[in-house]
C-alpha cells in the first residue's frame, strides 16, 4: 500500500493563505474598481483599502495613516532604507538581503546571532553623519529574537533612526510597535496566511517625510505610487484580523520544542543551532553533522517533506548561509544545517513524519541513533 | 467623493431653475465665476417694491455642489430682504450641505451670486449708486 | 470572442471605466486560486516540489507574457505594475547611462508616473524634452527625430494614451530611436492586449505592462528589457538578486500566472474582441450624436483603440454630469488625478480650452460590455446632459447666439 503524505514545514519562505484570505480576495479579485476613481465602484474599492490599513495598523499598533503598502517586504525594506535618506545605514550581519544592499556599516552579531549591541554603539558614536539602523525581529533561518527595543533605546539616545524588518514576526510573536519604539517597520502579507505580492511599511510618525522612489498617481499619500493591489491588501487585512483572532502561538511553541527534544534525542550527534536563545515559536535550525544540508532536503522532499536549506531568496543560488556564517558557526555545522518552520495548521503527525524520516536519514549516513522516545 | 444626501436632493431636484428678464426693472442678475475655472452661476432675484425678494431663479454650470448651492440660496433668498440677504455667508451654505474642504468655493461662489444679483438690482433701481461711484471713484 | 459575462448586481452601475482599471476575468482567477492555497510555494525556494512547481508556473506565465509583445522570456521583468515598471525603466537607464548620456525625451501626455520619473529626474541634472501633442493627440515624427540627438539616453513615449486611447506612431517613433543610438522606452500598460506589439519589428527596448489594464490581476506588472542590443538599468529594489539582479523581491507566483493567462487569452481574443468594441463604441457615439448638438470627440478617432472614446459634452461640467450619470462607471480625466479640481492636462495638451477640457467624459469599453450596456447609457447621458443643459446658463447663452468667449469673466 503506498500512502501519499506529506507535510510543508517551510513557513518562512512562505504561508499558504489562510482560507478566509482566499474566500475574501476570490470576490475582490473579479470585480473592478480602482481605489482613486470617484464613481460607486471606485469609492467601494477605497472603502476597502482602508479597512485593511486599519486591520494591518491594528495587527502592530501602528497608527493607521503610517501603513505604506508596497509590492512586499522586500520593496518595504527599500522604501524604509531609500526614502529616509541617511548617510548611514547600519545593520546586523544577519538581515535579509534586501536590508544588507543599502547599508554602509555592519554590525558583528554573537555566537546566537544577536546583535552586539557595544558594537553598534561605537559604530553609531564614531560618525557625525546621521544614520538609520535596521535590526531584524526574528531571523528567518534561525527564528533568533533581536533586542529590537534595546536596539532602538540606544540607536534614538544617539540621533539614528530605526528600522525593523518583522517580516517574519506576526503570528509567530505580538509584535507590538510601541513596545519595541522602532520608526519604521516591515510587514510581509504572504509571511502571515496573506498573499504573495503584498506588504507594508509601518511608519510610528505618520507624516514622516519619506522620499518616495515610485513616482506618479500618487496614492498612498504621495509615498508609493502605483494603483493599489486591492486583492492583495484586502487579504493581509484579513490575515491581520485572523492572527488576532486566532493566536497558536503556543500550540506552535510546544510542537517545535516536541520536534527539537524528539531531535536530540534520536540522533545525539545532532545540534539545534542557537537552542538557548529567545526565538520564534516556529523555527528550528537544525544541524546533522556531517549530512550535507542540501542532501537532507532532497532526502525529505522524497519523503513528502518540505523544508530548507537557507533562505529562499537568493534565486537559486546555493551557497552558505550568511546568517550562519555571522554566527561563526564552523562550515561543517553550518554546511549541514536545515531550517524546519512551523505554521499554525501544521500537526504532531506532520513533526512525526519528519522526525522518522530525519532519523532514517541520519541512520543510513552512519549516525548513531537512538530508539524513538515514547514522550507524549 | 460621496456627496450629502442634501446635495443630492438639490441635484435631482433642483429648485427655482430659470431665468427672469434681466432688463426688467425689478429683476438683479448676478453672474459670476468662469467657464474655465469649471463653475458659471446665474442667480436672479425679483424684489418688491417694499424691497422684499419676491422671486429668485437660477442657473449654474458646475459640479453637483455648485448646483446646489445655487439651489439652496434661491430658496433662502425668498421672503428675505435685501440687506438680509446679503448677510447670507458661504460658511451656513456649506454647512447646510455638508461641504468636502474641496468643495468650499462652491459656496463661496453662491455667496458672490447673492451679492452681484443685489448689486445689480441696486444699481437699477438707483440705491446705492453713490457707493458705486465712491469705489470707482 | 468571449462568452464570459460578469454578474452584476441589479443598481450596481454598468463599468465603463476600463481604462482605470478592468476586471480580473474569471478564467484567469480560476488559474491564479490554486497557487493562493494548494500551489504556493515560493518560486524561489529551491528545496522542495512545492518551489519547483512554483517557478514553473512563474515561468510558464513569464513565456505568456513576453509571447504578446514578440519577446523572449528572459527578457520579461515582473514588477508590481506599470508604475514601477515606468519608474525602473526611466530611471534605471538614465542612472546607469548617466556618465555618458544626460538626456530624456517624453510627450506632455505621458502617464503621470512618467512625468514625474522625468521631472525628479530633472531635480537629478538631467536636461528632460516634453514634446508637445497635435491637436489629434498624436507626436509630431519630425519634432521628435529633431530633439533625439546622441545624449539622448532614453525616449519615453507610451503606446495608448489612458484619457484619450489614441495610439503613437510607435514603429516610426523605433525607428528613429535606433537610427540615433537612443533606448525606446513604451509605456504599454494601455496597449497591450488592444493593439498588436512587435518588440522586434517596432524596435522597442523597454516596455511597460500593466496586470489589471488587461483583464490580469492587480498588484503585477512587467517590463520588457531588450538584451539584444542589451539594455542595462540601475535596480530600484535590491536585495534577493531576483529578476537578472534588475528586480529584487519574492515573485508573487499566483499575480505571475495570472498576468501570463491574462496576455494569453488577450492575444487570442484580440482580434475579434477588437472588432466587436470598434461596434460598440461606433453604437455609443452615434447614439449620443443622434440625441445632443454640441459633442466633440477629444483625440484621434482612427488612430485609437476601439475601447476609449472621450467625448466633451459643451456647456456641461464633467463633473456634475458624472454624477447625473450614477448608473454608470465613467471617469471625468483620469483615475489617478481626478481627485482634483485641475482640467485634465492630457485634454489641455490637445489645445482644447480648459472650459471643454472641463466637459469631457471618458467611456472605457471592454470585455464584459454588452450593447445592453451602450444602448441603457446613450439613454441615460443624453437625459443627464439634457437636465443639466437645460440649467446651463451657458446653453442659454449658446442659444441665444452669445459668444462665450467674447465675456470678460472674472477668474477666481
Amino acid at each position: 500500500m503506498t500512502v501519499t503524505v506529506s507535510a510543508y514545514l517551510d513557513h518562512n519562505a512562505g504561508s499558504p493563505a489562510r482560507p478566509e484570505v482566499v474566500a475574501v480576495v476570490a470576490d475582490i479579485l473579479r470585480e473592478a474598481g480602482n481605489p482613486s476613481s470617484v464613481h460607486a465602484a471606485g469609492r467601494a474599492a477605497r472603502a476597502r483599502l482602508e479597512a485593511a490599513r486599519t486591520s494591518v495598523a491594528g495587527l502592530v499598533g501602528a497608527p493607521a495613516g503610517g501603513i505604506i503598502f508596497t509590492s512586499g517586504g522586500t520593496e518595504a525594506n527599500a522604501l524604509a532604507l531609500k526614502g529616509c535618506e541617511r548617510p548611514r545605514m547600519v545593520a546586523s550581519a544577519v538581515e535579509h538581503p534586501s536590508v544588507l544592499a543599502y547599508a554602509t556599516d555592519i554590525v558583528p552579531v554573537d555566537q546566537d546571532g544577536i546583535v552586539d549591541l557595544a558594537a553598534l554603539e561605537r559604530l553609531l558614536a564614531e560618525s557625525d553623519q546621521s544614520a538609520i539602523v535596521s535590526v531584524m525581529l526574528a531571523n528567518n533561518e534561525t527564528g533568533v529574537i533581536q533586542p529590537v527595543a534595546e536596539v532602538a533605546r540606544l540607536a534614538h539616545r544617539l540621533g539614528a533612526l530605526v528600522h525593523c524588518d518583522a517580516a517574519q514576526g506576526p503570528g509567530r510573536l505580538v509584535v507590538s510597535m510601541s513596545d519595541l519604539d522602532v520608526d519604521f517597520l516591515t510587514l510581509s502579507a504572504h509571511k502571515m496566511g496573506g498573499l504573495p505580492g503584498c506588504g507594508a511599511l509601518a511608519l510610528k510618525n505618520p507624516d514622516f517625510p519619506m522620499a518616495p522612489f515610485l513616482l506618479g498617481g500618487g496614492q498612498e499619500r504621495r509615498r508609493r505610487s502605483g494603483s493599489e493591489n486591492l486583492p492583495g491588501i484586502v487579504g493581509f487585512g484579513v490575515a491581520a484580523d485572523d492572527i488576532l483572532r486566532k493566536d497558536t502561538i503556543l500550540e506552535m511553541s510546544d510542537l517545535r520544542d516536541h520536534l527539537e527534544s524528539q531531535a536530540l534525542a534520536r540522533v545525539p550527534a545532532a545540534r539545534v543551532v542557537a537552542q538557548a536563545a529567545l526565538r520564534l515559536c516556529n523555527t528550528t535550525c537544525l544541524a546533522l553533522p556531517g549530512v550535507a544540508a542540501q542532501l537532507q532536503v532532497a532526502a525529505m522532499d522524497l519523503a513528502g517533506l518540505m523544508v530548507s536549506a537557507g533562505s529562499a531568496c537568493s534565486s537559486g543560488k546555493v551557497g552558505e548561509s550568511h546568517v550562519l556564517k555571522a554566527m561563526g558557526l564552523a562550515p561543517e555545522w553550518a554546511g549541514s544545517a536545515i531550517r524546519v518552520s512551523l505554521g499554525p495548521d501544521t500537526t504532531k503527525n506532520e513533526i512525526e513524519l519528519f522526525l522518522n524520516a530525519w532519523t532514517d536519514l541520519a541512520g543510513r549516513k552512519g549516525l548513531d541513533v537512538k530508539q524513538a522516545a515514547q514522550a507524549a | 467623493m460621496a456627496y450629502s444626501e442634501k446635495v443630492v436632493d438639490h441635484y435631482e431636484h433642483p429648485r427655482n431653475v430659470g431665468s427672469m428678464d434681466k432688463d426688467s426693472g425689478d429683476v438683479g442678475t448676478g453672474l459670476v465665476g468662469a467657464p474655465a475655472c469649471g463653475d458659471v452661476m446665474k442667480l436672479q432675484i425679483k424684489v418688491s417694491p417694499e424691497g422684499i425678494i419676491e422671486d429668485a431663479k437660477f442657473k449654474t454650470f458646475g459640479c453637483g455642489s455648485a448646483i446646489a448651492s445655487s439651489s439652496l440660496v434661491t430658496e433662502w433668498v425668498k421672503g428675505k430682504t435685501l440687506d438680509e440677504a446679503a448677510a447670507i455667508k458661504n460658511t451656513d451654505i456649506a454647512h447646510e450641505l455638508a461641504l468636502p474642504p474641496v468643495k468650499i468655493h462652491c459656496s463661496v461662489l453662491a455667496e458672490d451670486a447673492i451679492k452681484a444679483a443685489i448689486a445689480d438690482y441696486r444699481k437699477k433701481s438707483g440705491q446705492g449708486e453713490d457707493e458705486a461711484e465712491q469705489a470707482a471713484g | 470572442m468571449t462568452n464570459i459575462t460578469l454578474a452584476r448586481a441589479p443598481g450596481q452601475p454598468i463599468y465603463l471605466d476600463y481604462q482605470a482599471t478592468t476586471p480580473c476575468d474569471p478564467r484567469v482567477v480560476e488559474k491564479m486560486i490554486p497557487y493562493f492555497f494548494e500551489k504556493f510555494g515560493n518560486p524561489h525556494s529551491r528545496n522542495h516540489r512545492y518551489g519547483w512547481e512554483a517557478e514553473e508556473a512563474v515561468e510558464i506565465g513569464r513565456e505568456q507574457v513576453a509571447d504578446i509583445i514578440g519577446a523572449d522570456a528572459k527578457e520579461i521583468i515582473f514588477t508590481s505594475g506599470a508604475t514601477e515598471s515606468n519608474n525602473l525603466a526611466i530611471k534605471g537607464v538614465a542612472h546607469f547611462y548617466k556618465d555618458k548620456k544626460d538626456h530624456i525625451v517624453t510627450v506632455v501626455t505621458e502617464h503621470k508616473c512618467v512625468l514625474d520619473t522625468c521631472r525628479h529626474l530633472e531635480q537629478e541634472g538631467f536636461r528632460v524634452t516634453y514634446l508637445p501633442v497635435q491637436t489629434n493627440g498624436l507626436i509630431d515624427l519630425a519634432e521628435l527625430e529633431a530633439v533625439v540627438t546622441d545624449k539622448t539616453a532614453i525616449v519615453s513615449v507610451m503606446a495608448v494614451n489612458n484619457e484619450i486611447g489614441v495610439i503613437q506612431p510607435l514603429a516610426e517613433i523605433g525607428a528613429i530611436c535606433r537610427k540615433k543610438g537612443a533606448f525606446f522606452h513604451t509605456d504599454c500598460a494601455q496597449a497591450v492586449g488592444k493593439i498588436p506589439l512587435d518588440v522586434n519589428a517596432m524596435n522597442i527596448d523597454l516596455m511597460s505592462i500593466s496586470g489589471h489594464k488587461l483583464y490580469g490581476p492587480k498588484g503585477i506588472g512587467a517590463l520588457y528589457v531588450r538584451r539584444r542590443p542589451r539594455v542595462r538599468l540601475v535596480p530600484m529594489i535590491n536585495g534577493g538578486g531576483q529578476e537578472r539582479g534588475m528586480r529584487s523581491g519574492t515573485l508573487a507566483t499566483p499575480l505571475c500566472v495570472g498576468l501570463g493567462e491574462a496576455c494569453r487569452l488577450a492575444k487570442a481574443e484580440m482580434g475579434a474582441e477588437g472588432e466587436r468594441l470598434h461596434m460598440l463604441r461606433d453604437r455609443l457615439l452615434n447614439g449620443l450624436k443622434a440625441r445632443l448638438p454640441e459633442i466633440y470627440v477629444n483625440g484621434d478617432l482612427e488612430q485609437r483603440i476601439p475601447g476609449n472614446i472621450n467625448i466633451s459634452f459643451a456647456f456641461v461640467e464633467g463633473e456634475g454630469l458624472m454624477m447625473g450619470v450614477k448608473d454608470l462607471a465613467v471617469s471625468s480625466g483620469s483615475a489617478c488625478t481626478s481627485a482634483s479640481l485641475e482640467p485634465s492636462y492630457v485634454l489641455r495638451a490637445l489645445g482644447l480650452d480648459a472650459e471643454m477640457a472641463h466637459t469631457s467624459l471618458r467611456f472605457g469599453l471592454g470585455r464584459f460590455t454588452t450593447e445592453a450596456d451602450i444602448d441603457y447609457a446613450i439613454g441615460h447621458v443624453a437625459e443627464a446632459v439634457e437636465h443639466l443643459r437645460a440649467m446651463s446658463p451657458l446653453w442659454d447663452m449658446h442659444l441665444e447666439g452669445v459668444d462665450i468667449k467674447s465675456i470678460q469673466w472674472a477668474e477666481h
